[in-house]
């Protein structure tokens, strides 16, 4: 583990490509016996729609506060978490590239998965992250709320 | 008392602004700021009933009572991951 890692966010709003790895690096921690990711990635199309690029916009300081208080809650439900990390893209993001990178730990598997199923769909519920589809002829901010 | 209200992604456009100063009387509420708002800026309208407002960077009830220098986010259906 790299020296810096630990002074690394763990909940963070950026606007560089992310790294699975990396995000995987800020939960390290030698008691883990398993760590389960999700990745989101620019899909090309919804509804039928050819999709050209994705624009994400965020209300910054509050998206890293609510994606820390995804973390509390994670670690409230499902005790054997030792590691939560949580980091959002923002800006201009081509088809293809990754959006969000959610990495939890634990020493054992069991669980984990659905910490990660629940960190995500509370990440869609309540972080003020926006995204706008643009297509050939148009445009759209999308949401699932 | 002045509030500074920030705006994103759809009523943000709408608007041309992320953000502006908003001058309220003592004591008034969410409620009356989104109100206001719309009064002074009537662009605002159609995306009011679907936002959720933070105050100081927390989810806030429309009872809720601003103070000068509170910052107010207006915040349409959010759309992450």
């Amino acid at each position: 583990m790299r020296a810096d890692v630990k002074t690394m966010k763990l909940f963070e709003v950026t606007t560089q490509p992310l790294s699975v790895d990396e995000v995987v690096a800020r939960v390290a921690d030698p008691g883990n016996g398993a760590v389960i990711t999700f990745v989101g990635v620019v899909r090309d199309n919804t509804e039928g729609r050819q999709v050209h690029f994705l624009e994400y916009e965020a209300y910054p300081e509050m998206a890293e506060e609510t994606l820390r208080q995804i973390g509390d809650e994670v670690r409230q439900r499902w005790k054997s978490v030792r590691g939560v990390a949580i980091v959002h893209r923002v800006g201009r993001l081509q088809i293809g590239e990754a959006s969000v990178v959610i990495a939890i730990s634990a020493g054992h598997r069991p669980e984990v998965f659905d910490a990660v199923h629940y960190a995500i769909d509370r990440l869609k519920e309540i972080v003020p992250i926006w995204k706008k589809e643009v297509w050939a002829d148009g445009s759209e901010w999308r949401s699932e709320a | 008392m002045k509030v500074k209200v920030k705006f994103f992604a759809a009523p943000r456009e709408a608007l041309q602004r992320g953000e502006v100063q908003h001058e309220l009387p003592e004591d008034a509420t969410v409620v009356e700021l989104v109100r206001s708002l719309v009064q002074a800026y009537p662009v605002l309208g159609p995306y009011m009933c679907r936002a959720k407002v933070a105050v100081n960077q927390k989810y806030a009830a429309v009872e809720t009572v601003l103070h000068d220098g509170d910052e107010v986010a207006y915040l349409p259906p959010v759309g992450g991951g």
